[in-house]
């Protein structure tokens, strides 16, 4: 069995910047399951990979006579403003309620 | 045979001859459903009823009464002499992950669960301007992550019509699992990995990913945008390819649509192989998968039915004229996984960051001290177990310290696969392929509980259709045969950018050849009982 790469404290650290909060048994197995997938990525490191090899950021090319032209940069009002806000969990007067949010002083 | 049981442009045709109505045809989809679906999926379904095993499962959203005005607004149409769209009273389900305006859009996630699209998406709004009715939202894993469909949170989930007790594959296992049973003739669905190809595989219908950018995304609930191609799903080949003329083409909602033409996807269907390059690779008929204990790789050949079934659509294109080139390499096909697993989390997790039940869907109803406390309560209600995992492992291997080890190399990684794809479809280099024939899964469909659960395991039932994803290019899996337990499986045709219409043509004319072969006359075992009852 490989050393786990993903230890608790990593584990708490993506926890918090994922702006999750995990009970015990999920915390387990999303940790045992991370570490598993882990095992599958280091495969990627076993590929000889030539220095000249570029990344693809999407299979298919998009030279320009396949690209669509960019459109003129009009305002374009939505027809029902309030199908979108109504979907909002809060909303008071048109604005989007939401609890307090914490400051923090940059020193 | 039931109006439902037919298909697509059977019915378009009958419907143009005033021989039916799409009002019929509409009511025998729907009593289809009541008859074979069961209870929808729900948040909260309580405890299993007996039934629950007998039935599909494959909706979360049944809106019929939109579906009655659509049929009647084509049949008001039909009488008056006005010109009917493509897909005129065609019935249609549309996979769960596709804003539908006025229709609950849940991606089958608790935090979605609520939204109700203010807007349609592009696929949906074509299907529909062509004159098909949908007859609803069928249910997915959650935000698609997943192959066997049991991630929704969304329960009951969809069983396989073939066999109830297996799953229907994944994501689009609504999708497939409605066709399959006759509840439509169509559904369109999302393919990022093989979410298409390897549920049509287990469900025996016929599933198409597009090439990249070939059908726009606009409208789509996001998971990998650079890997997720909406596309049809239809029990034959030219009913997918109708489906598929209605729905691509260029879309000014969404950049990365290609600015390219549609071809006829009709026009040259029925034009056979004769003369083609079909490729077959070694590399397609074995599988490569990490043991977790060891942490070692075993590599074991595919099911020899499988592998049959393959060889033997070859045989039958050979008799039809193509030229079968065997021992074509693609050896960085073993790769896909491992490099989705690494491209699809990071563009998971940056799709994720935006449901924090503030703009639209979710939030807790618990107390909070501030929004942090919010966002993190929100998103560990709101998110089932799949989406947090793939939100971490996201994070994880994009984070600065680490991007060079995984997320570079990954994408560095797919760069192999897509010149892997290349050198065989090069019209000037060794193999000069127009397809590669390869199967489409490792297995036939699974026990449902089987693999669930392992998500290492899981992700490797999308070793054979991961690879098209990274490449971009065009695949699709049609029915090839049954396996000892009457399980369908599947076979795939890969192509170069933008040959759908070849592949098409292809997958058709193995389709005519096959027509009468025994194991076109097995029915699935939720239609048997129908049948029987």
């Amino acid at each position: 069995m490989p050393a786990e790469e993903i230890d608790r404290d990593t584990f708490a650290h993506l926890v918090h910047l994922a702006a999750l909060e995990l009970d015990e048994a999920q915390a387990d197995y999303l940790r045992r399951e991370l570490n598993h997938q882990l095992g599958a990525i280091h495969e990627l490191e076993a590929i000889p990979l030539d220095a000249d090899v570029p990344i693809t950021s999407h299979g298919v090319p998009y030279p320009p006579e396949i690209c669509p032209p960019l459109r003129a940069d009009d305002w374009q009002p939505f027809p029902n403003t309030a199908d979108i806000l109504n979907q909002a969990p809060q909303v008071e007067e048109g604005y989007v309620v939401v609890p307090d949010i914490p400051h923090t002083t940059l020193e | 045979m039931e109006l439902c049981d037919l298909s697509a442009h059977e019915l378009s045709l009958l419907l143009r001859q005033g021989r039916v109505s799409a009002v019929e045809i509409l009511e025998s989809c729907l009593q289809r459903i009541a008859r074979v679906d069961g209870r929808p999926g729900a948040l909260e379904p309580g405890d299993p009823l007996p039934e629950d095993a007998e039935r599909v499962h494959a909706f979360i959203t049944l809106t019929a009464e939109r579906a009655r005005a659509q049929a009647e607004a084509v049949d008001r149409r039909l009488a008056a002499g006005e010109a009917l769209g493509p897909l005129a009273g065609i019935p249609f389900t549309v996979k769960d992950i596709f804003c539908v305006q006025g229709t609950p859009s849940t991606a089958a996630s608790r935090i979605l669960a609520n939204f109700v699209a203010p807007y349609t998406a592009t696929p949906v709004a074509r299907m529909e301007a062509a004159g098909a009715i949908m007859l609803g939202k069928v249910n997915l894993d959650e935000f698609t992550y997943g192959s066997s469909n049991e991630s929704s949170a969304f329960r009951p989930t969809p069983r396989n019509p073939w066999k109830l007790d297996r799953v229907p594959g994944g994501s689009s296992g609504g999708s497939t699992a409605s066709v399959a049973a006759g509840e439509a003739p169509l559904s369109l669905g999302t393919d990022t990995a093989g979410s298409i190809r390897q549920p049509a595989a287990f469900c025996g219908v016929v599933g198409v990913k597009p090439t990249y950018g070939r059908v726009s995304r606009y409208g789509l609930i996001a998971f990998g945008s650079s890997l997720d191609c909406p596309g049809p799903i239809a029990r034959n080949v030219t009913d997918a390819a109708l489906m598929l003329q209605a729905i691509a083409g260029p879309d000014p909602h969404d950049s990365t649509a290609a600015n390219l033409p549609v071809p006829d996807y009709l026009a040259a269907l029925e034009e056979g192989v004769k003369g083609l390059r079909i490729g077959l690779s070694p590399d397609y008929f074995r599988i490569t998968f990490p043991d977790p204990e060891r942490g070692e790789y075993d590599q074991q050949p595919i099911p020899a039915e499988i592998a049959d079934a393959v060889r033997r659509a070859a045989d039958v294109l050979a008799d039809l004229g193509a030229e079968i080139i065997e021992d074509v390499p693609m050896p960085n096909t073993r790769y896909g996984i491992p490099a989705y697993f690494v491209i699809s989390r990071v563009e998971a997790a940056s799709n994720l960051h935006r449901y924090d039940g503030v703009k639209y869907g979710y939030r807790t109803p618990q107390p909070v001290q501030d929004l942090h406390e919010m966002y993190r309560k929100t998103r560990n209600e709101g998110f089932g177990l799949q989406p947090k995992l793939r939100i971490l492992m996201g994070m994880y291997v994009s984070a600065a310290q680490y991007s060079a080890q995984y997320y570079q190399r990954a994408l560095r990684v797919r760069t192999l696969i897509r010149r892997d794809f290349e050198q065989a479809f090069d019209p000037h280099g060794k193999y000069r392929l127009h397809a590669l024939l390869t199967p489409t899964t490792p297995t036939t469909a699974f026990p449902l509980g089987a693999v669930y659960g392992d998500s290492v395991l899981m992700q490797y039932a999308d070793q054979l259709t991961v690879p098209a994803n990274h490449a971009g290019i065009p695949g699709i899996s049609i029915p090839a045969g049954l396996d000892h337990e009457g399980l369908p499986i599947g076979i795939q045709f890969l192509g170069p950018d933008f040959s759908e219409a070849l592949l098409l043509r292809i997958a058709r004319a193995f389709e005519r050849a096959t027509e009468d072969a025994p194991w076109r006359q097995a029915r699935p075992e939720v239609l048997q009982h129908l049948a029987a009852s």
